[in-house]
């Protein structure tokens, strides 16, 4: 019997790792100090000391590492990834989160033991495509686009033998990630081959007689009055005018958090709910883990009583990306 | 070097179709591509009405090539997918995995589309050997990228050179949210929209361009004054988007172009006049992508 929910959390540093371990995630999620992953921010990240003391904390507590190698190789630097995936293998890694084909057939070839799981960037939405990994080079596991319906998903679950993660909290990616440009139009910089979206060196704020502006490579993405709380200039987050009117155009700065899919989730024998946030604080993973861990223990418990406590949303909006929360795709009518 | 006219991204009448298809027969492009690639929920021609296109485009000397959507995410999406894959007759534009999947099953040769992220020759080479006989680069790429990217020598390089930028699809539908309906219930509204609905900063800037579940960008992308660096990056067709007004004439500055009837230079006077926005160049100086730098030189010399 494959796993059900596994719990797997996000580890920008090996505190956080730590963190999370002990906050009781059955896998954490990392990457190297560079442009193979999709959080390739300053600060950020693990070197080959880091990850090897992580794995040996992990491993101790009987819990995984999983590796994000989820960015796409590029002429001449390709050897940069292959290299990654072959350090993924010596430190015993449990699996490697890969996004590009070309390197999903090397990892398959070269360490044929290496656990492959297929990374939200590769924006697989369909059963058809999953098979296609799973055929070409024995993926063990998908992560889905936060864009289908948990009747999509359903579909999905039924016509594949890969096991399926869902991302259950965290920033709401509102696109099909692995297929946005947004990031890379306004700055340069892409989510594909530098693993950043609004990254930080092209963040400019200026207080203005119009209040104080958030810019990205000198596009305004937003500007806030005195008494508004002011967000970080995701692009896809900010406010445009469209025929007149300014709103949020694209999406609100909200996160996505679906503890109360928990039951259906395991209904459909998801094997695994992602929190996202690996650019976050240490506490920040120790607060969500302990209420997802709570979360997840009480629906493999009793699923047919399963309600979501007050006190776990509270926990989680104190952390939450503008205090609010919404089910996205998973619900229908946010579409 | 040839013309292809890419899919259409917009949602347009029945009769605005059929009539736009009807003029492109005539236009010195020798590739079309056919199909809904957006949107399930577009409808105003079936899957029969492509056919009958294709074969009308065909009878007049085109190669016509089937695209498929973007963005799969339900079995009917699944379904049409099947019957596109299996047409027996056109190549088809695989646009995602799953399509991939089914048409290497099938043993048809296809065009490996923008969106499957071919950023580097070992995925290039596994799409070729599935059965690719062209491929269309992420519209990010820059011009040392593709001319870093060994190619097999069967695969045609068509490269995205003019019109505005598809650069994200979401399952939100922006131009329902926009009139505050749900994507289910949208009624159609991108239809009142031929060229897209214009999102600018609230400094008036033009920035985006919504298009139902696509995010475009407000700026039109143009290579016409980089030809040369399009041959020599190993560029066989340019791709033009199709827009609402005036692309025949836009066809034309790119004929012009590729048979020596107009110098390079003067092809950014000669378009400004034909497009719905700013022009951009910057994806493939390897900037970001909004910029306008017509003077500098993408590739050393």
């Amino acid at each position: 019997m494959p796993a059900l929910l596994e719990l797997i959390c996000p580890a920008g540093s090996l505190p956080a790792l730590k963190a999370a371990v002990d906050g009781g995630a059955d896998g954490v999620y990392l990457g190297f100090k560079n442009n193979t992953n999709a959080r390739n921010f300053s600060g950020l990240n693990f070197d080959d000391a880091a990850i090897a003391a992580g794995v040996d904390y992990a491993h101790g507590k009987g819990r995984k590492v999983l590796l994000a190698l989820n960015t796409y190789p590029q002429p001449g630097e390709v050897a940069r990834w292959q290299q990654a995936v072959d350090r993924a293998a010596e430190l015993k890694l449990d699996a490697v989160i890969l996004a590009d084909p070309g390197l999903m057939a090397y990892a398959a070839k070269r360490h044929p033991d290496l656990r492959l799981h297929l990374s939200v960037q590769g924006s697989a939405t369909s059963y058809e495509a999953i098979n296609f990994y799973r055929e070409r080079f024995n993926i063990q596991r998908a992560v889905l686009p936060r864009v289908l319906s948990l009747a999509q998903v359903e579909t999905v679950a039924q016509n594949t033998e890969v096991e399926l993660e869902l991302f259950g909290f965290g920033g709401l990616c509102v696109m099909v990630e692995g297929r946005c440009l947004l990031s890379s139009y306004a700055t340069g910089d892409s989510p594909n081959t530098c693993g950043v979206c609004s990254p930080a060196h092209a963040v400019r704020w200026q207080q203005t007689p119009l209040g104080l502006e958030s810019r990205l490579n000198g596009v305004l993405i937003d500007r806030y009055a005195d008494a508004e709380k002011a967000g970080y200039p995701t692009l896809c987050k900010g406010r445009f005018e469209v025929q007149g009117e300014t709103y949020y155009a694209l999406e609100e700065p909200t996160s996505l958090n679906t503890l109360e899919l928990l039951p259906q989730m395991a209904r459909l024998g998801i094997a695994a709910i992602k929190i996202e946030g690996r650019q976050r604080s240490p506490a920040y993973v120790a607060q969500v883990t302990g209420v997802w861990r709570a979360a997840i223990d009480a629906v493999k418990r009793a699923p047919e009583t399963f309600a979501v406590a007050p006190a776990w949303h509270g926990q989680l909006d104190k952390v939450s990306e503008g205090s609010m929360h919404t089910l996205g795709a998973y619900y229908r009518p946010w579409k | 070097m040839k013309l292809s006219l890419g899919p259409l991204l917009y949602y347009w009448s029945r009769d605005d179709t059929f009539a736009f298809y009807q003029a492109a027969a005539a236009w010195p492009v020798d590739s079309v591509y056919l199909g809904e690639t957006v949107c399930s929920r577009r409808h105003t021609l079936r899957l029969p009405d492509w056919f009958s296109l294709a074969d009308r485009l065909a009878a007049a000397g085109k190669e016509v090539v089937l695209s498929s959507q973007a963005l799969i995410e339900s079995e009917s999406d699944l379904k049409l997918l099947r019957k596109i894959a299996r047409n027996g007759k056109f190549l088809v534009e695989a646009n995602d995995f799953g399509a991939v999947r089914l048409l290497a099953e099938a043993g048809v040769p296809f065009v490996a589309g923008p969106t499957l992220n071919a950023y580097n020759p070992d995925t290039l080479a596994m799409l070729h050997e599935l059965g690719a006989v062209r491929w269309v680069p992420p519209v990010e790429m820059p011009a040392r990228m593709l001319a870093a990217m060994p190619v097999p020598a069967s695969m045609a390089t068509e490269f995205f050179a003019y019109g505005r930028l598809p650069l994200a699809f979401s399952a939100r539908c922006f131009t329902a949210r926009h009139y505050n309906l749900q994507k289910d219930d949208c009624q159609f509204k991108c239809l009142d929209h031929p060229d897209g609905l214009t999102l600018r900063t609230r400094e008036g800037a033009a920035f985006l361009t919504l298009n139902g579940i696509q995010t475009q960008s407000a700026r039109v992308y143009s290579l016409a004054h980089r030809i040369d660096e399009l041959r020599a990056a190993g560029v066989g067709l340019l791709r033009l988007s199709p827009q609402a007004q005036r692309m025949a004439q836009v066809v034309e500055v790119f004929h012009e172009l590729i048979t020596g009837g107009l110098a390079p230079a003067e092809a950014p006077a000669r378009l400004a006049r034909l497009m719905p926005g700013e022009p951009c160049d910057g994806y493939w100086l390897g900037q970001a992508g909004l910029d306008w730098q017509p003077e500098r030189a993408a590739l050393p010399s």
